[in-house]
């Protein structure tokens, strides 16, 4: 009778492990480290489903038995009705064959739609939180992996779960359970004959074992060298333009060449190996099932056998090596995905950001300039004005080189104080810490007298605005990108926001104007108008305290002199830490705290600092000097 | 598409015969086991002839080792080929994005092109493996088992014959159907790792705006959507296989049925009636393989569309058939622009630059200053033919920049682009694309030109250090003056500059300058700068307001007669009354 396990059932075959292109360093194929507990924590999220997954497992043994039954039928189908010519039974009999089989693939349907809702299901949650694990994460992680890295948690390592969710898990239990049934039917039918039967399989295994180790060792080798190449090619398209400039196309393309050969070769062996059990197995198949046909031809000649249980045990012969070759290629799929697994769970056990703070901002009225600082005891408020200082602050990256030392500073509500010093110096740094984008090792920053640390840090970076020094917009319209500050900001609130900021001009003349969608990090606007329009998305979201993180760096001095009085209001009545290379655009600040390899070495306001005739008088009449 | 494709696997011509001859060597030793087995049971059981019995036997055997020798030679032969024409395929693509112009490469965006080199290309090459090991073996299966049961019985194979319609409709009308429903599931994949990708670029921005609920919401709803998407066409996909299976029975059912009364009356021999059995499960078996692949071609249907795409597009920057070798000439960089007009699109109605004209000698230092968006960039990529000119023409030393071959072209000019990409590996490494010959003596002395040399030497390992994820980490200036550093030691006739310093403090520019015009005295160079305090020194200014020049002069006399110019001088200069 036919088998489920005799198609080549599509969900065997080689799957897609191409993949996301992973960054240098990051290599799809790993051997799963620990099993045991990713498997667990596997077990988790597919425990969620708990009652579908218990009908899953009912369903399967429902359509595995049907199997076994419809193939053992063909013996007293054989014996007691067609060679004996009743055809009345034989009528009856068929009747309850046709039974067992509609309800077989009944059986089997349904458990491959529970199993498919099991798999999206649970990859979609495990998705889910692990994005929300990546929102979480400190910078210094985002710092430390790339995003080539990170995306293949998303592409690869995903894809493989879902593939193991969706056909390994029943598939090798299902397998189980006909390979036992289907050794045990053989017994029954004929031990002596089972013997044959067991040698063969016992070879198959052995062979499938001995070729399946040796194909997941080149597969590991082609995996590694497709990391390789597809880093590579990341690289060199990304910096396609600069091979351009460069003349160097040969140069790419002799690299790629040689990357491209040893992934060639690499694949050809995995795939040789990989594909070459098909065969062997099959054949070595029909091996057992030839020595089956004339040692049973021969006890059924000696009388001791009989024509249908030949023909039943035929067709078990043929099936038994099946559930072999099943749980083999299952097997890798599942190794593949708890290797997937490790990667995602060691994402999701990162350390997340440290937040103890229990400060939290609220609002006092309607009006959103109303804030205070509310203490977790209920009782204690203190008034949310923008008063910012650093006590003796030092910070190092990676804990060996130092990039800030001893760093104390004020800002009281309102002050304009700004950082000078040149690349490295610190000045970045300096403003990173503030929003805790990174901790500090030693010393305090406290915000209006309280702590940073003891602030929750949602609402320490809600009293925050921030223009980063590169500037990043997301796939949305002009609006939504400006709305980005505040949620909540109406269109026209956008609008004035725009038009102070200067961009209200260029956004006009966009084809659809503010509903314009943005794509790939505003890909098709020029450095210039991204800064303009995260001017616009701070000046939306009205905190009490700005950075300026060389904000207005690609903006050329016209169009900046033009939106000068945009910034004076938004910057009026704040407290603004300013870095800028054009030190005219500091020279109003209430300080100017000159950097040098991590250390303030200068304070004091433009005109002090001038008269200091120090570094920043260096500076500032170097950059005159030509004059 | 075939024909489109066939190039990349020529070069594996023999492989694509001998596979094919492999697999029907294979098939065909298979098939005969049914056969044989039926003579066992019919002539040789009711015989009561042991050796016979034994003599087909070893028969079986032997054909079962030819089969597995034919069936690894097919994975032999198949797996070269279908990964050789992978390596071939992308080989092409790669070679072919290397000769885009920036014009090309901006309608692709590198995302996509990276995607299509990656993985579009395996998707075709894992399609082009299945099929090569399973679309001569399953029809080759279905024939021959199909024959050999109208050789057992053609009475009784007229029921399979009524079979295989009724199946091949059902797989014709779920994979048509499940075509475009995974065409919709890879559109919700791609979306949500645009999602990823966005946020992982944009962390900084999501923190510091506290963003992360309302990301994490986006994300759900890409989340969902995919998982819907991916419901409906799975669950599309599941409903194949039970109807098989029905099929498959209902006719092994109907066999047993009217060929079991065959037996009852004599017409046919109980081992012909198993071996029939055996053999419809084969002949469904090659058609559900078909279906499979026919499902994967489906599926890779849009990847070999995205290739094709990369393939034929022409890049629109190329050597004109007669090119002039550039020669030694005296008027080394001078450079002529004449009546130049550019748009990014034909179809577009503003030029981007409009009607430009001017003249550089050879040796001078010309400065560009202009609003955000009035076309400085655009202006300079011209010169070495990033795009090319609308209308007008460029001409360097004296011959139209057309009519220099490309690599020529660019090999004169050193350019420093606006947004910087270094390598990973080594600094020397990256320096050395400006001239891969260059000795060490040449390269300390352009990065000390590029100020850039102190801050090498403070790296632990030198010109050694590794850049990149795991080696040292550059500030924004660092990195500005290595792509400086190595656009110099291309010691090219015409240095370009787009704003490459505006992350460099000022007094390093103004070193930095110094060497514009100390140590490159032969070389014209061209920069543009946001700082007029960068360029006074300039030989001449060229103001640009909205793709037009509206000043041409040095400092003095921009200062004396350009209104615009004043303006952005003032803009810069109050602070210093």
């Amino acid at each position: 009778m036919a088998s489920k396990n005799y198609q080549p059932d599509p969900k065997n075959m080689p799957k897609n492990h191409g993949g996301h292109p992973s960054g240098p360093g990051s290599h799809g194929y790993r051997k799963p480290k620990n099993a045991k507990k990713s498997l667990k924590r596997l077990g988790f999220y597919i425990g969620k489903s708990k009652g579908k997954l218990t009908l899953v497992f009912i369903l399967m043994a429902i359509s595995s038995v049907a199997m076994l039954a419809a193939s053992y039928f063909l013996k007293p189908l054989i014996n007691n009705y067609i060679l004996p010519g009743d055809f009345a039974g034989l009528a009856r009999a068929l009747a309850v064959l046709t039974v067992i089989v509609v309800v077989g693939a009944l059986a089997s349907y349904l458990q491959n739609k529970l199993m498919i809702g099991i798999a999206q299901r649970t990859t979609n949650t495990i998705r889910k939180d692990l994005f929300a694990k990546m929102q979480t994460l400190p910078l210094k992680y985002f710092d430390t992996h790339t995003h080539g890295e990170l995306m293949s948690r998303y592409t690869n390592d995903m894809d493989n779960i879902y593939m193991a969710l969706e056909q390994s898990l029943v598939q090798l239990l299902s397998s189980a359970v006909l390979f036992v049934g289907t050794v045990v039917l053989m017994i029954v039918l004929s031990p002596l004959l089972f013997l044959i039967t067991a040698i063969i399989l016992a070879v198959m295994m052995l062979i499938s074992k001995k070729l399946g180790g040796k194909s997941r060792t080149h597969f590991g080798q082609q995996q590694k060298n497709l990391g390789i190449l597809n880093g590579f090619i990341e690289e060199s398209i990304e910096g396609i333009k600069e091979v351009k400039v460069f003349n160097h196309e040969q140069q790419m393309k002799d690299e790629f060449y040689e990357l491209n050969r040893n992934y060639r070769d690499a694949s050809i062996k995995a795939s040789i190996y990989a594909g070459v059990i098909m065969p062997i197995m099959n054949n070595l198949n029909n091996v057992s099932y030839a020595a089956t046909a004339v040692f049973g031809g021969v006890l059924t000649v000696m009388g001791r056998f009989d024509i249908g249980s030949l023909a039943a045990f035929l067709q078990f012969s043929r099936q038994a090596g099946q559930p072999i070759n099943q749980i083999t290629a299952q097997l890798n799929n599942v190794f593949a995905a708890l290797a997937g697994a490790e990667r995602i769970f060691e994402v999701m056990d990162e350390d997340s950001e440290i937040d103890l703070g229990q400060v939290r901002l609220i609002e006092l009225g309607d009006q959103q300039q109303e804030r205070s600082w509310a203490w977790s005891d209920g009782q204690t408020q203190t008034p949310l004005l923008g008063d910012v200082r650093f006590n003796s602050v030092n910070f190092s990256y990676n804990g060996e080189v130092q990039v800030l030392k001893d760093i104390s500073l004020f800002a009281k509500p309102g002050q304009k104080i700004a950082f000078v010093g040149s690349t490295g110096a610190g000045k970045t740094t300096i403003t990173n810490l503030l929003n805790r984008f990174y901790e500090i090792q030693e010393g305090q920053i406290t915000y209006d007298g309280i702590d940073i640390k003891q602030i929750k840090k949602d609402d320490l970076r809600h009293s925050l605005g921030m223009v980063l020094q590169d500037t990043h917009l997301f796939t949305d319209t002009v609006m939504g990108n400006i709305r980005y500050g505040r949620l909540d900001a109406t269109d026209e609130d956008c609008i004035v926001a725009a038009k102070a900021s200067g961009a209200d001009g260029f956004i006009r003349r966009l084809p659809q104007g503010y509903q314009t969608i943005l794509r790939g990090d505003g890909a098709n606007l020029s450095q210039g108008q991204r800064q303009l329009l995260a001017i616009a998305r701070v000046y939306v979201s009205d905190p009490p305290v700005m950075v300026l993180d060389e904000a207005t760096s690609s903006i050329d001095t016209r169009t900046e002199h033009l939106i000068e009085r945009g910034m004076d209001g938004l910057m009026e009545g704040r407290t603004v830490f300013v870095i800028a290379h054009r030190l005219s655009t500091i020279r109003n600040a209430k300080a100017i705290l000159v950097l040098e390899h991590g250390q303030i070495i200068e304070r004091g306001n433009h005109q002090e600092l001038l008269n200091q005739q120090g570094r920043y008088y260096q500076l500032y009449t170097g950059q005159h000097e030509l004059e | 598409m075939i024909k489109r494709f066939y190039p990349f696997i020529k070069e594996y011509k023999k492989y694509l015969i001998l596979g094919p001859l492999c697999v029907t060597i294979e098939v065909i030793c298979e098939l005969l086991m049914p056969y044989l087995m039926a003579k066992i049971v019919d002539i040789g059981i009711p015989a009561l002839n042991n050796s016979y019995i034994l003599h087909i036997g070893i028969i079986m055997a032997i054909l079962a080792v030819i089969a597995i020798a034919g069936g690894c030679a097919n994975m032999f032969f198949s797996s070269y080929a279908a990964m050789g024409f992978g390596a071939n395929l992308r080989r092409s693509i790669f070679d072919k994005v290397q000769d885009f112009s920036f014009g090309n490469i901006d309608k692709f965006s590198t995302a996509s092109l990276v995607t299509r080199l990656t993985n579009d290309v395996y998707q075709i090459q894992q399609t082009i493996l299945l099929s090569l090991r399973l679309l001569v073996r399953a029809p080759l299966m279905f024939i021959c088992a199909l024959v050999l049961t109208l050789s057992i019985n053609p009475r009784l194979a007229s029921i399979i014959c009524i079979a295989i319609p009724i199946l091949l409709l059902a797989v014709f009308l779920i994979l048509r159907r499940a075509y475009s429903l995974f065409a919709t599931m890879q559109r919700k994949l791609d979306d949500l790792n645009g999602k990823v990708q966005e946020n992982l670029i944009g962390i900084r921005v999501v923190k510091s705006f506290v963003r992360e609920d309302y990301e994490k919401d986006k994300f759900q709803q890409a989340n969902d959507a995919l998982m819907r998407a991916g419901l409906r066409a799975a669950g599309l996909v599941i409903i194949l296989f039970p109807i098989m299976m029905l099929i498959l029975n209902g006719t092994t059912i109907a066999t047993i049925w009217v060929g079991g009364n065959m037996v009852g009356t004599g017409l046919m021999g109980t081992g012909e009636l198993i071996s029939f059995v055996s053999y419809i499960l084969q002949i469904l078996m090659s058609l559900m393989m078909i279906s499979f692949v026919l499902l994967m071609l489906a599926r890779s249907k849009a990847s070999a569309n995205r290739i094709i795409e990369v393939l034929e597009t022409c890049p629109d920057i190329v050597d004109l058939p007669q090119t002039k070798v550039p020669t030694e000439n005296t008027q080394r960089g001078k450079l002529e622009f004449k009546n130049v007009s550019f748009k990014y699109n034909a179809e577009s109605e503003n030029n981007v630059i409009n009607n430009i004209s001017f003249t550089a000698q050879s040796g001078g230092v010309i400065a560009i200053v202009g609003a955000t968006g009035s076309g400085k960039s655009t202006l300079v990529n011209l010169i070495p033919r990033l795009y090319d000119v609308s209308e007008g023409q460029i001409l360097l030393n004296n011959i139209d920049i057309r009519e220099y071959p490309l690599h020529a072209l660019r090999q004169q000019i050193g350019m420093v682009l606006q947004k910087n990409v270094l390598f990973s590996g080594t600094i020397r490494e990256n320096l050395l694309w400006g001239n891969m010959d260059a000795e060490d003596r040449e390269i300390s002395k352009a990065a000390d030109a590029a100020q850039a040399e102190d801050f090498i030497k403070s790296f632990p390992e030198s010109y050694q250090s590794e850049l990149g994820q795991s080696g040292v980490n550059l500030s924004g200036g660092q990195k500005q003056r290595l792509c400086i550093a190595r656009a110099m030691l291309k010691n090219p006739a015409v240095l370009i500059l787009d704003d490459s310093t505006s992350a460099v403090d000022s007094a390093t520019e103004a070193n930095l300058r110094k060497s514009f015009y100390e140590d490159f005295k032969d070389t014209t160079v061209i920069i543009i700068a946001q700082r007029i305090s960068s360029i006074v020194e300039a030989d001449k200014i060229l103001v640009l307001d909205d793709g037009k020049l509206v000043g041409f002069g040095n400092h003095q006399q921009l200062m004396a007669e350009n209104q615009i110019y004043r303006e952005i001088y003032y803009s810069q200069q109050e602070v210093i009354d």
